[in-house]
C-alpha cells in the first residue's frame, strides 16, 4: 500500500468483555461495530466496504443493514483483521470504497451463536496430525518450542518470564481479565497443559470483539478523532500443519509480513515506539520479536528478561497484558489492533509517553498465517 | 491409545498408497524425479519443482526426535500424559507422531534421540505411523 495513505478513524471493542453470555457471536460483531461508528460519528449507511472474520460478511452486512460494494471474508485464523485491514487500504485506494468497517466478534467461552470448526478428517492435518491426540492449539502451537530452546538456548524461566512481563501490563489495565502480579514461580507451579507449557503460558478464553473504521488519509481529517495513519502492512502464510513448518525457530510467514510492512513503511526499528506481538502462548512474542527483526535469533528471551519490552522499557511490548493477561476470544488479532489505536490516539490505560509508531503484528493458526501493521498517529 | 472415530485419518486419492503402506508396515515418502526432493505429506507433484514426476519409495523407519510436547489435557479417549512430537526422518522429511515403548517424561524424551517406526493397527484400515527409541546398535 501506499503509505500514509489510510487511516483508522473509528475504533472501539465490545462493551463487555470476558464472559459475556447474554450475547450472541453475531451480535459481538455488531456491538463492536456499532461502538466503533458512534466513536467516529457514523452510521451503517455510511459504510460501503465490510470485512470480518468468523462470521460470513454477508451475515454481518444483512446484520447491520449495510450493502457494500466491497467485501473480504479472509480467514486465516487470529490476524485475519490484520489481512482485512490491508487489503481494505488497498480498496479504498484502488476506488472500490470508501469506508470500510472490520469487525470481530467471538463467543469463544460462553459458545452462543457460535459454532466448533470440526476436524476434517481428510485434510493433510486430519490425516498427519490430529490422529497422534493433537487436541487444539495447546497440543499444536506449542510443539516448536523444545526444538527452539534446544537450538537457541532459551530457559523455561525466560519462557515463564514472558507472561509475568505481560501480567506488569495488565495490572495498570482496568479491563484486563488477569491483573494480580505474578513470578515465574507462579508460572511454574500453575498447572500443566502441555510440558513445557504451564496454563498462565497459554492464552485466556473469553468473549468479546472489535471493531474499526477506516477510510482515506485525507478525509480522516473531517473525523472527530485523531487520526491514526498507516505507514505499512504486509501478510504472509506458510503451512496449516504445524510440524510442516519449515523452522522451528523461526517463522516464515512472520519474516515475510513484517518485512513487507517495515519496507512499505520506510522505517527503521529504532523508529518503532510501541510493539504488539499476538501472544496465543508465552512464546510468541520470542518468535516475533527475532523474526520481525528487533533482535537477533536467540536473542529475545534475554531481551523480555533484561525488561526492554516490560513497563519503563525500551520497546514497550502488549502493553494491554496481551492474550496472556487481557483478553483472547480464539482469535486474538483485533484486540492487539485495538491496542496499537489507542496507543496512537494517546488514551491507552498503560499509555506509552509520546509514543508516535506502532507495530502491531499478528499470527494465524499455529504459525500457518501472519500479518504486520504498522501505525503513527504523525499526518504523513 | 483408544480410538475416536472422528479423529481418524480419511484417505484421499492423493494419499491413499501411504495408508496402505502403512497396514502392511512400510513407511513410504515420495521422491521428485525431476530434483530428487524427498517430501511429506504426499501429493502426486512436487512441492518443490511442481514436477509430476513422481515415485514412491519405502523409508527406512529411522529418523531422530525433533521437538515434541507432552500433552497433560487429554481427550477422554487417550490415557495422559502422552507425547505428540515431530519426527525428522533420516530421509529428510518431518512427520507428527507419538513416542511410544518409553516413559512419557522429558527425562526419558531427549531431542535429537534416535528412533525406529513401529505401526500401530489401530482399526482394520487405518495403521498409524508411530516411533520408538531405537534399539541398541541401531542407533541413526
Amino acid at each position: 500500500m501506499k503509505s500514509g495513505s489510510i487511516a483508522i478513524v473509528g475504533a472501539a471493542e465490545t462493551t463487555e468483555l470476558g464472559k459475556i453470555p447474554n450475547m450472541s457471536q453475531i451480535q459481538l460483531h455488531a456491538d463492536a461495530a456499532l461502538n466503533a461508528m458512534s466513536d467516529c460519528g457514523l452510521k451503517p449507511k455510511d459504510i460501503d466496504g465490510i470485512a470480518c472474520a468468523a462470521e460470513w460478511p454477508t451475515d454481518l452486512a444483512h446484520y447491520l443493514g449495510i450493502t457494500p460494494s466491497w467485501v473480504d471474508g479472509t480467514m486465516v485464523g487470529g490476524c485475519s483483521f490484520m489481512i482485512h485491514l490491508r487489503h481494505a487500504a488497498a480498496a479504498i485506494n484502488e476506488g472500490l470504497c470508501t469506508i470500510v468497517l472490520i469487525t470481530h466478534g467471538e463467543s469463544g467461552r460462553s459458545w452462543v451463536g457460535s459454532k466448533a470448526m470440526g476436524n476434517n478428517q481428510a485434510s493433510l492435518g486430519g490425516q498427519f496430525e490430529i490422529p497422534y491426540g493433537c487436541l487444539g492449539p495447546s497440543t499444536l502451537f506449542t510443539i516448536p518450542v523444545l526444538r527452539y530452546m534446544k537450538d537457541r538456548g532459551l530457559s523455561h524461566e525466560q519462557l515463564a518470564n514472558v507472561a509475568v512481563v505481560q501480567r506488569e501490563w495488565a495490572s495498570m489495565n482496568p479491563r484486563a481479565t488477569h491483573r494480580e502480579p505474578i513470578t515465574v514461580e507462579d508460572v511454574f507451579a500453575s498447572k500443566m497443559i502441555a510440558y513445557p507449557f504451564h496454563i498462565l503460558e497459554c492464552c485466556l478464553v473469553t468473549d468479546g470483539g472489535g471493531a474499526l473504521v477506516l477510510t482515506t488519509a485525507e478525509r480522516a481529517r473531517d473525523f472527530p478523532n485523531k487520526p491514526v495513519y498507516i505507514l505499512g502492512t504486509g501478510e504472509s502464510v506458510e503451512t496449516p500443519m504445524i510440524s510442516q513448518m519449515q523452522d522451528f525457530t523461526s517463522s516464515k510467514a512472520f519474516k515475510v509480513s513484517g518485512q513487507t510492512a517495515f519496507r512499505e513503511a520506510g522505517i527503521s526499528h529504532s523508529d518503532v515506539d510501541h510493539l504488539m506481538v499476538y501472544d496465543a502462548f508465552a512464546h510468541l512474542p520470542i518468535y516475533g520479536l527475532e523474526d520481525l527483526g528487533f533482535v537477533k535469533p536467540g536473542e529475545a528471551g534475554d531481551f523480555i528478561w533484561e525488561r526492554n519490552t516490560a513497563p519503563g522499557g525500551l520497546l514497550p511490548m502488549n502493553t494491554n497484558g496481551g492474550g496472556l493477561s487481557y483478553m483472547h476470544s480464539g482469535m486474538y488479532g483485533m484486540y492487539a489492533l485495538q491496542e496499537s489505536v489507542r496507543q496512537m490516539r494517546g488514551i491507552a490505560p498503560a499509555q506509552v509517553k509520546d509514543a508516535s509508531t506502532s507495530v502491531c503484528h499478528g499470527v494465524g493458526g499455529m504459525f500457518g498465517a501472519s500479518s504486520t501493521i504498522i501505525m503513527s498517529n504523525e499526518a504523513p | 491409545m483408544a480410538v475416536n472415530p472422528k479423529t481418524l485419518p480419511k484417505p484421499t486419492p492423493e494419499t491413499q498408497h501411504f495408508w496402505e503402506g502403512a497396514r502392511v508396515g512400510q513407511l513410504l515418502l515420495q521422491q521428485c524425479d525431476s530434483c530428487q526432493h524427498i517430501y511429506f505429506p504426499p501429493r502426486p507433484f512436487c512441492p518443490d519443482c511442481a514436477s509430476p514426476a513422481v515415485t514412491i519409495f519405502q523409508a527406512s523407519g529411522k529418523g531422530r526426535l525433533y521437538s515434541y510436547v507432552i500433552n497433560h489435557r487429554p481427550p477422554r479417549w487417550i490415557e495422559a500424559p502422552y507425547s505428540i512430537a515431530v519426527v525428522e526422518l533420516d530421509e529428510g522429511p518431518r512427520m507428527m507422531s507419538n513416542i511410544v515403548e518409553v516413559e512419557q517424561t522429558p527425562e526419558a524424551l531427549i531431542l535429537d534421540m534416535p528412533l525406529e517406526v513401529v505401526f500401530d493397527a489401530v482399526t482394520d484400515d487405518i495403521t498409524l505411523v508411530k516411533f520408538k527409541p531405537a534399539s541398541i546398535g541401531n542407533e541413526a
